[in-house]
């Protein structure tokens, strides 16, 4: 195929517990002078920007007016996505293709220090026949991981060497807010939250901002000497109500991937990728999207981990910088996952680098269990 | 230059009144719960499928359901789990249990407490019988909980 969108920018800040030693503006003002470095861009050459943020993680609503000068939107369109930064970057790519701008900027800034995380997130559910439940992020994600883990047979021990895995694999990542060597042991021993997920199951609470350049193909050409294109693209929708959808079923995701393979023309994705980086806000969900993604068959997602299919030095390694058990923004993580990608596929991943890696996949997703997927296939 | 400042926040709350219209399909749904203690669903003319909590119509047919249904109130457990940590949205205190439940007669489930919370007693595919609070209201949580029928 001959692809029409390059990514010639990328900035992402270090992960963190607490970014409160500075303003959010001046998070983004980093992130953003950062990536327009990076393309070789000043503020004139941007002709479009879309922003990626939630109103209540930012403590205010119609949030995305705060960033208005400090991502150079002045006297520029801009639009805002109030969900994951992967979906933002659909937003850049669709200004690019409709001829409506040959180079847009995507950023996503989440603070989740300001407020109580699995709060603010009870608030994503319906007020009707939901929210008065308590239902929140850590709660619905143990439903779904239960129900997985049952169908298919996987233990809890399983699920923790997904977090042994990402947090050894963090260490390689200098943007990662917690990385070490940890054991499966120590993770079962982590406090229970919602049965089966414990806390170390569960991606840390955290701050943090990441920012993209896209480019039309003429402009990717003339401004990068070896651009990064977008290959393939796919994204879908699940239900909203939690018992109005195949939890374990997956159909968004196998949809949203099977739509970006086929634009990339990949028919096994598990050979002709050469790394993954995925959004699993827990343990099991790394599991679960692997398999949906069709790395491996239903139910063998942590077969394939336990066979060094996924880690680094694999067939398919997957989230070589950590993943979201390394730093979890909400909505930056998806939009960090294509920043990873494009660095793998530039030969820059430095201690994280997948040798020789010339494919590789972002994946993001946003409300709780996935129910919007996004995927996306970058190359050279 | 010295980058140390002295580190300034401020506090600040959300903390706003609201009020949500159920609307007709949900706000019979209510009724019937606080009235009757039934359950009701309503089916798809087209798919004949039976959508639990009622709902105004099927997504996949994108037509309007018509029938109402009295659904359960005995039906079987899909998934559950047991919260442990404990969070200020909470409406009861922790531990307590979720459980996703497709009741007798429905095609799709609902996300609903469960009143056990001993994991050993809990199974997927297990049945599970709905109980009334003894207050209603006209409200979701008129619904107390579904426990395990041994």
């Amino acid at each position: 195929m001959n692809p029409h969108v390059a990514v010639i920018g990328v900035s992402q800040t270090r992960f963190e517990a607490d970014k409160g030693y500075e303003a959010i503006i001046e998070t983004v003002f980093k992130v953003v002078r950062e990536a327009m470095r990076d393309a070789g861009i000043n503020r004139d050459d941007l002709d479009s920007i879309v922003t990626s943020s939630v109103d209540l993680w930012d403590g205010r609503t119609a949030s995305n007016q705060m960033l208005t000068d400090v991502v150079g939107s002045i006297m520029k369109p801009e639009s805002r996505v109030a969900g994951d930064g992967l979906g933002a970057v659909f937003q850049g790519m669709m200004a690019i293709l409709a001829g409506a701008s040959e180079i847009t900027l995507v950023v996503s800034q989440c603070r989740g220090s300001m407020g109580d995380h699995y709060e603010i997130s009870n608030w994503v559910f319906d007020p009707i026949y939901q929210q008065t439940l308590g239902l929140d992020y850590l709660s619905a994600g143990a439903l779904q991981a239960n129900h997985y883990m049952k169908q298919f047979g996987i233990s809890q021990k399983e699920c923790a060497r997904v977090v042994v895995k990402n947090l050894r694999d963090a260490q390689n990542n200098p943007y990662a807010q917690v990385a070490r060597e940890a054991t499966v042991a120590e993770v079962m021993d982590s406090p229970m939250w919602a049965y089966p997920i414990k806390e170390m199951d569960a991606a840390p609470i955290s701050d943090g901002a990441c920012a993209i350049i896209l480019a039309s193909q003429e402009e990717g050409k003339a401004l990068s000497k070896n651009p990064v294109w977008i290959l393939g693209a796919g994204s879908c929708l699940d239900s909203h109500y939690l018992g109005d959808r195949d939890l374990t079923g997956g159909d968004a995701l196998i949809r949203a991937s099977e739509k970006a393979y086929a634009m990339a023309g990949i028919r096994d994705p598990l050979k002709e990728l050469d790394v993954a980086e995925v959004s699993a806000a827990f343990s099991y969900q790394e599991l679960l999207w692997t398999e949906l993604m069709g790395f491996c068959g239903r139910g063998e997602g942590a077969k394939i981990l336990q066979e060094g299919v996924t880690s680094m030095g694999g067939v398919l390694p997957v989230n070589p910088s950590g993943g979201m058990i390394a730093g979890n923004p909400v909505t930056v993580a998806g939009l960090t996952r294509l920043v990873e990608a494009v660095l793998q596929v530039r030969g820059e991943g430095e201690a994280r680098q997948v040798r020789g890696a010339r494919r590789a996949l972002a994946h993001g997703t946003t409300g709780c269990c996935g129910q919007g997927q996004y995927v996306m296939i970058v190359g050279n | 230059m010295n980058d140390h400042v002295e580190r300034m926040v401020l506090q600040g709350k959300v903390d706003l009144p609201f009020t949500y219209s159920a609307g007709k399909t949900a706000s019979r749904f209510f009724v019937e719960l606080r009235d009757h203690q039934r359950i009701m669903g309503k089916r798809c003319p087209r798919c004949q499928r039976v959508i639990v909590p009622a709902q105004l119509f099927c997504k996949e047919c994108f037509v309007e359901t018509d029938e109402w249904v009295e659904v359960g109130p005995e039906g079987t457990l899909v998934t559950f789990t047991i919260v442990y940590r404990k969070e200020n949205h909470h409406p009861k205190e922790a531990p307590f249990a979720y459980g996703i439940i497709k009741l007798d007669g429905a095609d799709t489930s609902m996300v609903h407490f469960l009143g056990e919370t001993d994991v050993t007693k809990l199974e997927h595919g297990m049945k599970v019988r709905a109980f009334f609070s003894e207050e209603r209201k006209g409200h979701i949580l008129d619904i107390e909980c579904f426990r395990p029928i041994s």
